[in-house]
C-alpha cells in the first residue's frame, strides 16, 4: 500500500489543483482530451473533474478498442465463424458487443462456435488440437494488442500451421487523433496521450501534432496524480505558448517504445488504405491488414468477408461520444434504455468505454456535487 | 484486454527462451517475453503484461499502483484474471 500512496496523496492533488488553477487566464476556456479509455476510467472513479476549474474540461477521446469496431464489423465476424468447421477465437471483451443480428454470444446459443482466449497464442494450441477445423482469431485492439497478434503469427509460420489465421481488425491510433484535430465539431487545447500505447508505439508518432497544430501533448499514467500532474504539464505548456510532447509516465514509456514490438507488426501487417470507426467514420490508414506475405493466414482472403455496413442504432450516439462532442450523460438513451446490463452502444460494452465508466463511477460523484452546490 | 496487467516473473524456461512463468494476483501462468529480448527479465522483476505478452518492465512501486487501479475497475480486470486462469500459453 505504501507503494500506492505516493500516486494518491490528497495533500499532492490539493497542490497540483492549486498550481493547475493558477495558470488559468481569467476569461479563458480549455479543453483537453484524454484518448485512453483507461485514463477516462480513473478521472471519474476519483473524480478528477471536481479537483479542476470550471474553464477546464475533459473530453473523452476515441480509445477505447472495443468501442470503435463498428457494427457491420461484428456481422462480418458472425459470419466468419458460422462457416463450416471454423472456430473463432476472440477476447472477453468482444463477446458482448452487439451486431446487428446479436452479439457472438447470441450466435453461440444459435451454434457458432466463438470461444474466449487470453491471449492470440492460446488459438494457436485450439489449432493444434482441431487440425481438421480452421481457427480464426478474432483480432482487435489499439497497438497494445497488435503486437500480440503479430507474434503469433510468426510463431504460427514458424511451426508450419495451416489451420490459423487472423480477421485483422487493429487500429492505429495517430489516425483518430489527426481526424480529431481535423474535424469542425471540437477544437482541443491539448492531448493526454494514451498511456500503455505508448509502451510500444513511443513518444515521436505524437511530434505532429505538436508541431503542425501546434497542440501540446503529454503521456500519463494511470494514477490520478499522474493525470493532475499531466494536466499541470499540458497548462504550463498553454501559458507558455510551448507546444511540445512531454512524457509523465517515463517510469514505463519510453520514448522510442518497444522496437521488437514495432519490427513485428511491420514484418506481418501493413496499413489498410481506410478502415470504418464506429461514430468517426471512414479514416483512411488507420487500421491495419494481414501482409500480402502472410496471406495464408489472412480471414478476410481465406473466406468470404460479406463487408456489411450497418448504421449504428438511432438511439445511440456512441459516435458523438468517442469524438467527445457529447458527454456520456448527455446521450438520450445513457442510463436508461442503454446500462451495462443491456448495452446498446459500445461505449456501455467496454469497461474502458467513457459512458461504462461514467455509469459505474461518474454519476455518483456528479450527484453528490449537484447535491453540495444546492445545499 | 488493452490495459497492462503487472506479473512477477518466477522462472525462466532456457529450453524454451521466448517464456516464463509470471505470478499475477497469485495465478501463476506462462507468458511469452520475446518482445523484450534486448533486456530480458529475470526472475523477481516484474512486467507489464498485454494478452500474454510481456510488453514493459516495471518496478515493483508501479506494479502496485498498477494493480491497484486494475482492482478498481472490478468486474473487467476479474474477467481478465478469469480469462488467464484458463490460458495455456506453451
Amino acid at each position: 500500500m505504501r507503494f500506492v500512496d505516493e500516486f494518491r496523496d490528497a495533500d499532492k492533488a490539493h497542490a497540483l489543483a492549486a498550481k493547475i488553477a493558477a495558470l488559468c487566464e481569467p476569461g479563458r476556456q480549455y479543453k483537453l482530451m484524454e484518448v485512453c479509455g483507461g485514463h477516462t476510467h480513473t478521472i471519474y472513479k476519483h473524480g478528477l473533474e471536481d479537483y479542476l476549474p470550471e474553464s477546464i474540461t475533459l473530453v473523452h477521446g476515441p480509445g477505447c478498442p472495443v468501442c470503435v469496431i463498428p457494427m457491420g464489423r461484428v456481422d462480418d465476424a458472425i459470419h466468419l465463424a458460422s462457416q463450416p468447421d471454423v472456430i473463432m477465437t476472440s477476447f472477453g471483451d468482444m463477446m458482448r458487443v452487439p451486431g446487428s443480428g446479436g452479439s457472438f454470444f447470441d450466435a453461440n446459443a444459435e451454434g457458432t462456435s466463438i470461444r474466449m482466449v487470453y491471449s492470440p497464442l492460446d488459438s494457436l494450441k485450439i489449432a493444434r488440437q482441431n487440425p481438421d477445423k480452421q481457427v480464426v482469431f478474432m483480432a482487435i485492439g489499439f497497438e497494445t494488442t497488435a503486437p500480440s497478434t503479430a507474434m503469433t503469427m510468426l510463431r504460427a509460420a514458424r511451426e508450419g500451421l495451416t489451420n490459423f489465421s487472423v480477421f485483422c481488425n487493429h487500429v492505429t491510433i495517430i489516425p483518430a487523433i489527426k481526424a480529431i484535430l481535423d474535424s469542425p465539431d471540437l477544437r482541443l487545447d491539448g492531448f493526454i496521450g494514451p498511456g500503455h500505447v505508448s509502451t510500444v508505439i513511443g513518444c515521436r508518432p505524437y511530434e505532429f501534432i505538436a508541431a503542425e497544430y501546434g497542440k501540446p501533448v503529454v503521456v500519463a499514467g494511470f494514477e490520478p496524480l499522474d493525470i493532475l500532474q499531466s494536466i499541470y504539464m499540458l497548462m504550463v505548456q498553454l501559458a507558455q505558448g510551448r507546444s511540445e510532447v512531454e512524457n509523465q509516465y517515463s517510469r514505463v514509456v519510453p520514448w522510442d517504445g518497444n522496437l521488437a514490438a514495432l519490427k513485428a507488426i511491420g514484418e506481418t501487417m501493413e496499413l489498410r488504405p481506410y478502415f470504418e470507426w464506429r461514430g468517426l467514420g471512414f479514416i483512411s490508414h488507420s487500421a491495419l491488414k494481414v501482409r500480402e506475405q502472410y496471406a495464408a493466414m489472412d480471414a478476410e482472403l481465406l473466406f468470404q468477408v460479406p463487408g456489411v455496413r450497418v448504421a449504428d442504432p438511432k438511439a445511440c450516439q456512441c459516435g458523438e461520444v468517442l469524438k467527445g462532442v457529447l458527454k456520456p450523460w448527455e446521450c438520450k438513451v445513457f442510463g436508461t434504455a442503454c446500462t451495462p446490463e443491456t448495452p446498446i452502444g459500445t461505449c456501455m460494452v467496454s469497461p474502458e468505454g467513457a459512458c461504462a465508466a461514467y455509469y459505474n463511477f461518474g454519476r455518483m460523484n456528479r450527484n453528490r456535487v449537484a447535491e453540495v452546490s444546492a445545499s | 484486454m488493452c490495459l497492462g496487467i503487472p506479473g512477477e516473473v518466477i522462472e525462466l524456461h532456457p529450453e524454451q527462451p521466448d517464456l516464463a512463468k509470471v505470478d499475477v494476483s497469485g495465478v501463476r501462468r506462462m507468458i511469452n517475453i520475446g518482445l523484450l529480448t534486448d533486456d530480458p527479465p529475470v526472475p523477481g522483476e516484474w512486467v507489464l503484461i498485454h494478452v500474454g505478452f510481456a510488453l514493459s518492465k516495471i518496478d515493483e512501486r508501479e506494479a502496485a499502483a498498477a494493480m491497484e487501479f486494475l482492482e478498481g475497475i472490478g468486474k473487467a480486470y476479474e474477467d481478465e484474471i478469469a480469462a488467464l486462469r484458463e490460458s495455456l500459453i506453451e
